[in-house]
């Protein structure tokens, strides 16, 4: 099994499944499962960046729904004011987001630890409210969006298989960018500071500026998730960006395997199926995932594919 | 007399009313080994903080290779060529030895801001990163995960992270702590054979170890320097025999 997860199984495996999900859709007639699997990699793409500082860089960032939010308030706001032009709209979504995350990384990366948990919180609220205050477009209630983002006149968002292709695409390439940086000089440093600062600092690293880079690619992808959000259910909310999700999104991380990246996919998939289902017998899902959460934590500590590599030693 | 890779003025620092580090002022030049013994407490750990930018000083500068270095943060100076070893072994544990070693090599090579070339497989990194490996003799060792090495290889490592960043001075504080006897002669080798090209400042309590290697020894005692010289000056100086020796009769 410890093979099955150095060479590229897993991986591969898991993006032929998913990109077959279409066609299991059309032989079967299932929009459903289409839809589903649509938001499952939605967030799967914020999990996905969000395990890129988490894992790699041991930036325990609990405000990373504050992107989906930005992304998604971005796409609502210019719909509401009849943008949709995906060439004009997607460049502003990674703007925004970049700007949020450039700002705020540079204030929380001061920190560490605890502070770092509270200060990325407390960014994210402060989106939230700002979001629940922005009367002119929904305030709480949230905003309607008429339709989905247009690509040069096709219909590529707003067709559900072609819209599930996009985001499978733009998921898979965040994987693959994402997994040549962590190789890279780059994602050397990051791992590093992760496990010793003061060395990296005695060779003459300064890991500031580096956390600070890995935040804002991280807030960019997340931020584009946000945009993928709107499109997906024609509606934005300020929900997106509440702290319950910055904290499903840590668990995604967790139960997936920290630091794997597709982890953080696998580990997406697993909870919005494990919600479904269990939401299907009780609305108090939630006292049964909890103890299974703990359970993962206690016993499984890489996560899925942890338990995967534990079983092969 | 040529420049001082190294010099400290009048270095101080207190913590509230405890004054750790006092007046102390001392040099290292080209190809010496200047080493500074003291008793536990002595503010040893301190002054190597002062020296490399980690504790500010309250007063006193620290010159390198006579350009003013005192307000420059630990990673500048580091990048200036001040290299250090830790007195608490500070590797990372999750990376292969080979891989601690070419982090020094790329942090010496400029900025880390490139996305797409693996960096293990940069054979640029790791050829230089091999040949300090080889020369601490962690050369059969290259592949392992650091955190699973000796106590004594750690410490091996630890310099040879250092070397990699190609350092114009090194500081070592307590090299040898907890090496066995083999490691501990195979480093006063490495370190000896060294000091030609690098200088060093040597924080150690292996007094066989200073005594083989040092060109000049300070001693330190409550933040003070009391007494400075040759190795044979400081064996024979009264004041350092009762203060530091005194129980180590016949060293």
């Amino acid at each position: 099994m410890t093979e099955l997860l150095k060479n590229r199984t897993v991986p591969v495996l898991l993006f032929v499944l998913l990109a077959l999900v279409p066609v299991y859709a059309s032989l079967f007639d299932d929009r459903f499962v289409l839809l589903f699997a649509t938001r499952i990699l939605i967030l799967a793409l914020a999990a996905l960046s969000l395990d890129f500082i988490l894992g790699l860089g041991a930036m325990v960032s609990f405000g990373h729904a504050a992107y989906l939010g930005l992304g998604a308030y971005a796409i609502g706001i210019l719909a509401a004011h009849d943008v949709w032009e995906a060439w004009i709209s997607f460049p502003v979504v990674i703007l925004v987001s970049a700007l949020f995350a450039a700002v705020t990384g540079a204030i929380s990366l001061k920190t560490r630890g605890v502070y770092f948990i509270m200060i990325t919180l407390a960014f994210g609220q402060m989106a939230y409210y700002t979001a629940t205050s922005l009367s002119a477009y929904g305030g709480d209630d949230g905003l309607t969006m008429w339709g989905r983002t247009e690509f040069f006149g096709t219909d590529l968002f707003a067709n559900d298989t072609s819209f599930y292709l996009v985001v499978f695409g733009i998921l898979l390439g965040s994987y693959l960018f994402l997994k040549q940086v962590a190789a890279s000089r780059f994602g050397r440093v990051l791992k590093g500071a992760r496990q010793n600062e003061a060395r990296l600092n005695a060779l003459g690293i300064d890991p500031f500026k580096y956390r600070l880079a890995a935040f804002v690619i991280a807030g960019v992808m997340a931020g584009l998730a946000g945009a993928l959000l709107a499109n997906h259910a024609e509606f934005v909310s300020p929900a997106y960006m509440s702290w319950h999700r910055s904290g499903e999104l840590i668990v995604m991380v967790v139960l997936g395997g920290l630091g794997y990246l597709h982890g953080a996919i696998l580990g997406a998939i697993a909870f919005l199926a494990l919600e479904e289902i269990l939401s299907g017998y009780t609305e108090h899902w939630r006292l049964i995932f909890g103890p299974l959460l703990i359970l993962v934590v206690l016993y499984a500590r890489g996560g899925i594919l942890g338990a995967f590599k534990g079983r092969g030693k | 007399m040529t420049t001082p890779v190294l010099e400290l003025k009048e270095l101080n620092k207190s913590y509230g009313a405890l004054h750790v580090t006092r007046n102390v002022s001392i040099t290292v030049g080209p190809g010496e080994i200047h080493a500074i013994i003291g008793p536990n407490g002595a503010g040893k750990t301190t002054l190597i903080g002062q020296i490399c930018g980690a504790l500010p000083s309250d007063s006193g500068r620290v010159f390198f290779a006579g350009e003013d270095v005192t307000a420059l943060p630990v990673a500048k100076r580091a990048m200036r060529g001040l290299g250090r070893s830790f007195q608490i072994t500070a590797i990372l544990p999750e990376f292969s030895a080979l891989e601690n070693v070419a982090l020094g090599v790329q942090a010496k090579a400029g900025h880390s801001f490139r996305f797409f070339r693996s960096a293990a497989r940069d054979e640029g990194l790791n050829e230089k990163a091999r040949q300090c490996l080889d020369t601490v003799g962690l050369l059969g060792r290259v592949d392992i995960r650091a955190g699973d090495l000796s106590h004594g290889e750690k410490r091996v490592l630890e310099l040879a992270i250092a070397l990699a960043g190609q350092p114009k001075v090194l500081l070592l504080d307590e090299p040898m702590a907890g090496a066995g006897p083999d490691e501990s002669a195979r480093l006063v080798d490495v370190l000896g054979a060294l000091k030609v090209s690098i200088p060093m400042l040597l924080v150690e309590h292996d007094m066989d170890a200073v005594f083989k290697l040092a060109d000049r020894i300070s001693v330190l005692v409550y933040g003070e320097i009391i007494a400075s010289g040759s190795v044979e000056e400081i064996r024979n100086n009264p004041a350092v025999k009762e203060a530091y020796l005194g129980s180590e009769e016949g060293v």
